[in-house]
């Protein structure tokens, strides 16, 4: 074992991994996960196999999948942003009141965008520059963005919107290939990219290892914790113009509690909640695990709350599974 | 630390009466005694939530259920009050703890044995707490005429000119000042919110204070449960969505450290109270109540703002100094 390391020459940076390891990671077991989930939505109903359905599928997760990604990166920094939902709230009620003045689609999805990127660029002054702990920093923002649309659209609803709106969240950019789906994969990519790929992406997991030590070593931890609240708050204002785009209406409760589907999704798929570990492909396996088992219990005609708790229940399951096996192997070392 | 500590709940007890005297100014009426037993009456619930959400924090975890638990237990002893209107009011309000605390110790359960991280494992009974209560009523709504006059009037009696409920929360304050500041148990959950490995080596069960300190925010959760249906006379699927964030931003106003070990019952109550105020006040002085969230939203944030100057650990400062250096 000693002779191989030297062999080697240069220290390499991550652990030697054997195959029977990388054949047990995370991501394999959420493929497993998926791949069942699958196989039992197509054998409950015979509904599940149609092109159409499996395109309507991808709608119940592509629109929190890409909030997920940059929430990914942040929580492998170590910080947390509980406001996306709210931003999305405050990015489409101020869309629908540019669109109420008769504004065209282009300039409509650039504010949704925009406002996204303000609300971000706000969260990350607030955690990066002035320190404020993520969690408390961003449920004042939660509440802030929230209540800020609650100001503007009180108990109304803004319904007017240009037709050409409606592409981004209904159009198909091929047969049943969705434009938010498309969106959806080459995001995945992106991020996937960044963080496993570029030396930002070595850095933000640096970051959520140690901060400090990550400071010492050259890191510009608060520049790059502030870039990451500007990327959430930017996917968060594309999230925005898509749902405000499929719903065609606004309300102030517009994407209520979707902060929490988020944060599920980037849990289960295996970021560490303390930081410095996950993985985006892990992240993309929990969105689709969660729109399959959604919409294979929507199939089923099983009301949403009960959903929720099988939702609810394989979040901790899955989380827990690993932690007991390490523990018995432990025992049965020891 | 404890002048500190002392020095930042003076504050917010200053902001709480410059709101009042505030408002005050414009509408005397707002700030009469009858008037202002009636603001704690209506902020009792959500002071005793903020106290169990208090204790949670400062053990150096986060209790997302809590809401769900309130809506759960309600809706169970609405159920029972409805099926049997019989059962003493006494025993309704022992099954609605029972059930809480029930609740709690599975979250608190599921933290200790499996050790996973409190904050998934509540995110998790979040969704599930609230599904149940669905599968427990079938999706229906227990109405107010269902309920039993002594189920809907008892927290509405008044004794020595106060209210059962406000009562009640005063007594789970007391309960709260007592077990935090004089009980072995309070003192070892600050231990373990300053420093759990300081607190394993002084002879703590660090995991067994957790489940305990879950049993009591589920136990809170599940009181409350029961006054908040009997308050609002309507148990569905959807009470007390979303409050568990209003309930962790009154502890966060209220000066507790999300980082753990720092928190006491006095900055939990006036935080929960100057949400409250500001609740009561709005409609008092004609703005509208949407205005509520976006008010709450920038008191968070300048509380902790401040807090955060007045909390920096003396270490941070003596790198600072070495990076300047």
């Amino acid at each position: 074992m000693r002779e191989r390391w030297v062999d080697r020459g240069p220290i390499p940076d991550r652990l030697h991994e054997t195959a029977w390891r990388k054949l047990m990671r995370w991501e394999m077991l959420l493929a497993a996960i998926a791949v069942t989930v699958f196989l039992l939505n197509s054998a409950a109903s015979p509904y599940f196999l149609d092109p159409w359905a499996l395109s309507d599928l991808t709608f119940t997760f592509t629109e929190k999948g890409l909030i997920a990604l940059p929430m990914a990166l942040l929580i492998v920094s170590g910080e947390f942003d509980l406001s996306v939902a709210a931003i999305v709230a405050f990015a489409s009620t101020l869309m629908g009141m540019a669109a109420q003045l008769g504004t065209s689609t282009p300039l409509v999805v650039a504010i949704g965008v925009g406002v996204g990127i303000a609300c971000g660029v706000g969260n990350g002054l607030l955690v990066a520059y002035s320190r404020l702990p993520s969690i408390v920093a961003t449920i004042g923002t939660m509440s802030l963005f929230r209540g800020a649309a609650f100001i503007i659209l009180g108990d109304q609803a803004y319904d007017k919107y240009p037709a050409s709106l409606a592409y981004f969240g209904q159009g198909y950019v091929v047969s049943v290939v969705s434009f938010e789906l498309v969106l959806f994969i080459v995001a995945a990519f992106a991020f996937g990219f960044v963080l496993h790929f570029t030396s930002f992406g070595r850095r933000i997991f640096a970051i959520g290892a140690n901060p400090i030590a990550a400071h010492y070593s050259g890191v510009d931890v608060e520049r790059i914790k502030f870039q990451l609240f500007c990327l959430t708050g930017l996917m968060s204002g594309v999230a925005a113009v898509l749902i405000t785009s499929r719903l065609g209406s606004t309300r102030p409760s517009i994407a209520q509690g979707y902060e929490l589907d988020v944060i599920t999704m980037v849990v289960l798929g295996g970021v560490s909640i303390q930081g410095g570990a996950g993985s985006i492909p892990g992240v993309v396996l929990a969105a689709c695990i969660m729109g399959l088992v959604t919409f294979g219990l929507g199939l089923l005609n099983i009301p949403s709350p009960v959903m929720s708790i099988i939702v609810g229940a394989m979040l901790i399951v899955v989380i827990a599974l690993p932690l007991v096996w390490r523990r018995v192997l432990l025992k049965r070392l020891g | 630390v404890k002048r500190i500590v002392r020095f930042r709940e003076i504050w917010l007890l200053l902001a709480n009466v410059a709101l009042l005297a505030l408002v005050g100014m414009r509408f005397p009426d707002f700030v009469r005694p009858g008037n202002l037993v009636q603001v704690f009456n209506d902020t009792s619930l959500l002071i005793m939530l903020a106290l169990g959400q208090m204790a949670v924090i400062v053990s150096r975890s986060l209790d997302l259920s809590m809401a769900s638990n309130l809506c759960f237990s309600g809706m169970a002893v609405a159920m029972l009050n409805a099926t049997h209107p019989d059962v003493p009011i006494g025993v309704l309000i022992a099954v609605a703890i029972a059930v809480g605390l029930a609740l709690g110790a599975l979250n608190g359960l599921v933290i200790w044995l499996l050790s996973v991280p409190p904050i998934v494992v509540t995110l998790g009974t979040l969704a599930i707490y609230r599904g149940a209560t669905y599968v427990l009523s079938g999706g229906a709504w227990v109405n107010a005429d269902q309920m039993s006059p002594a189920f809907i009037g008892f927290q509405r009696v008044n004794v020595l000119g106060l209210p059962v409920l406000s009562w009640i929360g005063i007594i789970v304050v007391a309960m709260f000042a007592l077990l935090m500041r004089w009980t072995p148990f309070g003192r070892s959950i600050y231990a373990v919110g300053v420093n759990p490995t300081a607190a394993l080596y002084a002879g703590i069960d660090v995991a067994r204070t957790k489940f305990f300190v879950f049993c009591i925010s589920g136990a809170v959760s599940g009181l409350v449960g029961y006054l908040w249906i009997s308050r609002y006379v309507i148990a569905s699927v959807e009470v007390a969505s979303g409050y568990e964030l209003t309930v962790i931003a009154a502890c966060l106003l209220g000066g507790v450290s999300i980082a753990g070990g720092v928190g006491s019952v006095a900055g939990a109550v006036l935080g929960a109270l100057f949400l409250g105020i500001i609740a009561d006040a709005l409609p008092v002085i004609h703005v509208s109540p949407f205005w509520q969230m976006a008010i709450s939203g920038i008191a968070i944030i300048v509380a902790v703002a401040l807090n955060l100057r007045s909390e920096r650990r003396p270490g941070r400062v003596i790198l600072k100094r070495v990076e300047q250096a």
